[in-house]
């Protein structure tokens, strides 16, 4: 259930992202590009904090997380997502 | 009131004849006028757009093959070329079925028994009496229809709507409009497929204050297939009407069992543009929400239109016989997209029930990662491929398909693809000659390539 994943705290406590990525004002695809371009920067196990404003990017980011093997860890704010590589 | 009444200066002159008793001949100059009339808008602006499409031979044979004048059509969900038999029904009835069938001379009472056998017809293929069907102008009026009828009479009993996520938005604006001035709209949540929580959906009709519920046989972007009759058993235990949009089945699918109301759109089924079906459970309360008239029993307002009304029940007819052979080979073509797609183009995720008999049979989406659907549609249309997409660039609202955000799917790079009578593996062949290189032309646009 994907809808219960999105809906899951964001489970990071005291963790800080490793690496903040913002794609305001940018139209899906590019914000997922950006993501799967920039993925490598940050270590196994890391966070990575993206910032987006596409209203494709709700359903994107995760969707993405799910293909490619990464955990969504949930929208903290409105257009801030965050995710761990795997 | 004061134009009607004749001006005094005119009422002794023997010569001038009163409106009602003038003869119009050839002579009279006003004919002429209007003969100059007609054939200005016959000949120039309606031949004019006319010129502007494909053109077909008779029948829908334009789809058939990719060098044929439509290319490769691929959405058929959207709406279907005319069945041959839909075709040589309309033209025979645009001569023949003129009259009005509202009226007692011949021509009338025969205009009304071809209507009431094409209504017969359309109620026996759908599993409903005769005077429980009518025809408003498209499948979205007939959902208009059945929701805004039903919250009109059940107003005392609530004012609330349940509903899936997942509905066409037809459905979902009606749900809005019925509710504007109070009540609210549950929309229940779908799984990974797209199929509506039945445990929620029942939860939620159990709730006080529900006037109906609405499901759709199988969603229109996903193809994923709903539990309507268990949702129909549902609705009679919980006392609500139930209003299913079978827009996507119709003619391609055995109609849901339990229903209260029932909409569908006949250009869907390879009938003319131009035709709803809306039939009402007798028994079930509706209240017109439009002004009281006395055509279309009570139910649509306005004079029938006949020629198109008989064309698509004989059309829908015509599909009995075929739609189950049918089914069973647009499966095998659905299949085969969803096999080799994925073998063709990496990064792609297949959406809805990956279970065939979780599905309706004639359409498929995928959506492919770093490609912005509208451009991946143009390359398509460039291919002379014709698809649609539920991706955000391609809608006018500019968000993302309210379904596939449902479902939690990948929105970007999407592609219905849908097929119907004419489609063939040749369609499917010529998809998957052209998609790769199109995906591989638009990821290399975005900087994605090797992603």
């Amino acid at each position: 259930m994907e809808r219960r994943v999105r809906e899951r705290s964001v489970a990071v406590s005291g963790e800080l992202p490793a690496l903040r990525l913002d794609y305001r004002g940018q139209r899906c695809p590019l914000p997922i590009i950006g993501l799967a371009r920039r993925i490598g920067d940050v270590p196994a196990g890391a966070v990575l904090e993206l910032l987006a404003d596409d209203p494709a990017a709700r359903s994107d980011v995760p969707a993405w997380c799910d293909m490619c093997g990464h955990d969504y860890l949930g929208e903290p704010r409105p257009g801030t997502f965050w995710l761990r590589r795997r | 009131m004061l134009s009607q009444r004749p001006r005094p200066d005119l009422l002794g002159g023997a010569a001038v004849a009163r409106p009602d008793e003038r003869r119009i001949d050839a002579a009279d100059p006003d004919r002429t006028r209007w003969a100059d009339a007609r054939e200005t808008v016959w000949n120039e602006p309606v031949t004019k757009p006319v010129a502007q499409l494909p053109q077909h031979a008779a029948g829908s044979a334009g789809t058939r093959s990719p060098s044929g004048p439509a290319g490769t059509y691929l959405d058929w969900a959207s709406t279907a070329p005319l069945h041959p038999v839909a075709r040589a029904t309309l033209v025979a009835a645009l001569d023949a079925g003129w009259a009005d069938p509202a009226r007692l001379y011949g021509l009338g009472r025969r205009a009304r028994a071809a209507f009431e056998a094409a209504r017969e017809q359309v109620a026996s293929l759908i599993g409903a009496r005769a005077d429980e069907v009518s025809f408003p102008a498209s499948g979205t009026a007939a959902a208009h229809l059945a929701l805004l009828g039903t919250a009109a009479a059940r107003q005392r009993v609530g004012r609330d709507v349940v509903l899936s996520a997942v509905e066409h938005s037809c459905v979902l604006a009606a749900a809005g409009y019925a509710t504007r001035d109070g009540g609210s709209v549950h929309e229940i949540e779908v799984d990974r497929a797209g199929r509506v929580d039945l445990s929620a959906f029942t939860a939620a009709l159990a709730q006080p204050g529900v006037a109906l519920a609405s499901l759709q046989s199988a969603n229109h972007e996903v193809g994923t297939l709903q539990p309507v009759d268990a949702a129909g058993a549902a609705c009679a235990a919980a006392g609500v009407p139930l209003h299913v949009d079978a827009a996507q089945t119709l003619g391609r699918l055995d109609p849901p069992a339990r229903w209260d109301l029932l909409s569908a759109s006949a250009h869907k089924w390879g009938g003319p543009p131009g035709v709803g079906v809306l039939a009402v459970r007798t028994g079930v309360r509706w209240h017109s929400p439009a002004p009281e008239d006395e055509r279309g029993g009570g139910r649509v307002p306005g004079y029938e239109n006949l020629p198109a009304v008989l064309a698509a029940a004989a059309a829908l007819a015509a599909l009995e016989g075929e739609r189950r052979d049918e089914a069973v080979r647009l499966t095998a073509l659905v299949e085969r997209v969803r096999a080799e797609v994925p073998q063709h183009v990496t990064g792609v995720q297949m959406v809805g029930d990956p279970d065939p008999a979780g599905r309706a049979p004639h359409l498929v989406t995928f959506s492919c990662l770093y490609v912005p659907g509208e451009a991946l549609l143009a390359e398509l249309d460039r291919a002379g491929v014709s698809v649609s997409s539920g991706s955000s660039c391609t809608s006018s609202a500019l968000t993302p398909s309210h379904v596939l955000v449902a479902m939690g799917a990948l929105s970007h790079g999407n592609i219905r693809v849908s097929f119907g009578r004419d489609s063939t593996d040749a369609d499917v062949d010529r998809l998957l000659a052209v998609l790769p290189g199109a995906v591989a032309r638009l990821r290399d646009e975005q900087g994605a390539r090797g992603l």
